[in-house]
């Protein structure tokens, strides 16, 4: 089970905004310090570990750039959306962050409330208002390795990349 | 029912007879192109295992000429990988440089029937070879390269079916502008191109629309083989290759037919492309700072073509800084000899070498705080192309070229 605090995000959301162009090879804590500087100023300080996003349509649409791993490096717990760019999606997967599409969450939580999600049956809650919602399916295969940080863990296991630090 | 171009793509791929919307597909892939990027320190994971370099295509493009030490230190550790694993294709600064995409469609790489991965949104652009090709991740393509592999969540895919041809002076930028307006966001659908009106497009022009399938948000944008794209390939790769038509039966989530011939230049308004669009005349006027003609989707021989016959015998306004990026050297070669170069250069023109530069705000056309800039690339996102105080239109190479004589945004003549 997850529970966090929602900050809520309309549609279309770029990868831009979540990792702006100018700091695609800056180090990860200077590019988590940026996500959503262009359009909610401030934001970066003010989330916190386990609080999650609810997004609007087409979440993420944008560049291929690891914006995925800028929300997880603020601590964002998960991200839910009525609909989620594939691209950004197979990001989620390979950076590990629970990622879900779900019908009606947008309209479901104001900004503040506490979103939870059941893993098993993938059911999204509203602690304050009872709602409950049903997340679209994912395949069993891209789930674990949401949920287990990714693919690179996974390729190093394989002995198919270095482990990260070594030359 | 029957499939589309992408699930018989996938279904030859992933070993199955069929293969539908709503599928999880594991595939072999054909070709897996890095970047310079790839090999960024900040990016870069040691590689201990390739799985076919003979599949495998390295095109710097991002950070070319090296813009600063790490992007020198990239290249020179990229080189020496591709020398440890016997990586033949690589495009290097120099004669053989260009933008991933770009190359990929010069030396025909990209096959019709097959999978093409590589790390970048725009990777969509390939799908004009009737290709199933499409941006992944940077783990993602690490997986590829070493295993073969990648997945993909089959989507259900929209049928467009062209007509007629496009008036003179309206581009394939113009036809996805309309597309963008007219329909918005593809999230988690693929786009399929046909119909009678394909033949009258060049290969450069649908490059062009497959390109900016990434801001339809699609997943992939592929378009049916016909003659002149067969020709295309055959005179640039001897390989063999299947292409691939769509049943007749395939199962459509819409079928949208799009009279070209009624099309006109459209502008987007700044920071989105999706829903975004309007008819020159409406946003005309508006003082600019910045031309940019350039990138993966209008950075071709045509597009400077068209520019130059936009230009020719005129002057960039004071003012106005007008950029152009050829999108391979090879185009950069083929503009000069007919003229091209001279005549942008001569209208005040800043001409660069094939880089993805000034399109993603990285170098050589970053723009500064309130400037006002109009692209014809392929993103207008808040901050893309510099600071986020920026303001960015998006228009076809004609409507650019015309703009940056006029001083504000402005029509060409046909
Ligand atoms: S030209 Fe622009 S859109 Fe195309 S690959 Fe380069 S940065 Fe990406």
């Amino acid at each position: 089970m997850i529970a966090g605090k929602v900050w809520k995000f309309g549609d279309n959301i770029n990868t831009d905004l979540m990792l702006p162009g100018n700091l695609l090879l800056a180090p990860e804590a200077e590019q988590k310090k940026a996500v959503f500087s262009a359009n909610r100023p401030g934001w970066a300080e003010e989330v916190h570990p386990g609080d999650v996003i609810v997004g609007g349509f087409n979440y993420g649409m944008g560049s291929s750039r690891p914006a995925a791993r800028s929300l997880r490096n603020c601590g964002v717990a998960a991200l839910v959306a009525e609909t989620i760019n594939g691209l950004f999606f197979r990001n989620a997967v390979n950076f590990g962050l629970l990622a879900l599409e779900c019908p009606g969450v947008h309209a479901a939580f104001e900004e503040g409330q506490t979103l939870e999600i059941s893993i098993e049956e993938l059911v999204v809650g509203n602690r304050n208002s009872g709602a409950t919602l049903k997340a679209r399916p994912v395949p069993s295969m891209l789930l674990d390795l949401m949920l287990n940080g990714g693919l690179y863990p996974y390729l190093e296991k394989q002995g198919l990349i270095g482990r990260f630090g070594a030359a | 029912m029957g499939m589309t171009i992408v699930e018989k793509i996938f279904a030859r791929a992933s070993g199955q007879c069929r293969v539908i919307a709503g599928d999880l597909v594991v595939v072999d892939i054909d070709c897996a192109v890095m970047l310079d990027m790839s090999f960024h320190r900040t990016q870069r994971r040691t590689i201990l295992k390739v799985h076919d370099p003979e599949k495998v295509v390295i095109a710097y493009d991002h950070m070319v000429p090296a813009p600063d030490k790490d992007s020198a230190e990239a290249h020179a550790y990229g080189r020496e990988f591709a020398h440890h694993f016997g990586i033949k294709r690589l495009h290097d600064v120099g004669p053989d440089q260009g933008i991933s995409h770009a190359i990929v469609a010069d030396r025909a790489y990209a096959l019709p029937g097959t999978v093409l991965v590589c790390s970048d949104s725009h990777t969509c652009a390939s799908g004009a070879f009737n290709c199933a090709a499409r941006g992944i991740g940077a783990p993602d393509l690490l997986a590829a390269v070493t295993t073969g592999k990648t997945w993909y969540r089959v989507g259900e895919t929209v049928r467009y079916e062209l007509t007629g041809s496009l008036p003179p002076g309206v581009s394939a930028k113009d036809l996805f502008l309309h597309l963008a307006g007219t329909w918005g966001h593809h999230t988690n659908q693929n786009v399929e191109f046909g119909g009678p009106g394909l033949a009258g497009l060049s290969i450069d022009a649908r490059r062009t629309v497959a390109a900016m399938g990434a801001e339809l948000s699609a997943e992939f944008a592929t378009f049916e083989a016909d003659e002149r794209l067969l020709d295309y390939i055959r005179t640039r790769n001897p390989a063999s290759f299947t292409p691939v038509s769509p049943d007749e039966d395939a199962d459509y989530a819409d079928r949208r037919v799009v009279n070209l011939s009624t099309l006109r230049p459209l502008v987007a308004l700044p920071d989105a492309v999706i829903s975004n669009s309007v008819p020159v005349d409406e946003a005309a006027g508006q003082k600019i700072q910045q031309a940019f003609i350039g990138s993966c989707a209008n950075g071709s021989l045509e597009d400077l073509a068209e520019a130059a016959r936009v230009l020719k015998g005129r002057r960039v306004a004071p003012g106005v800084r007008l950029l152009v990026t050829p999108n391979t050297q090879a185009v950069y070669a083929a503009a000069l000899k007919a003229g091209h170069i001279a005549t942008l250069v001569e209208a005040g023109a800043v001409v660069t070498s094939a880089t993805c530069g000034a399109c993603f705000g990285g170098h050589m056309g970053v723009l500064g705080p309130d400037e006002v800039c109009i692209t014809a690339s392929t993103r207008n996102f808040k901050g893309r192309m510099g600071d986020p105080r920026a303001r960015i239109y998006m228009a076809s190479p004609a409507t650019v070229a015309a703009s940056a004589i006029a001083g504000h945004i402005s029509g060409a003549d046909a």
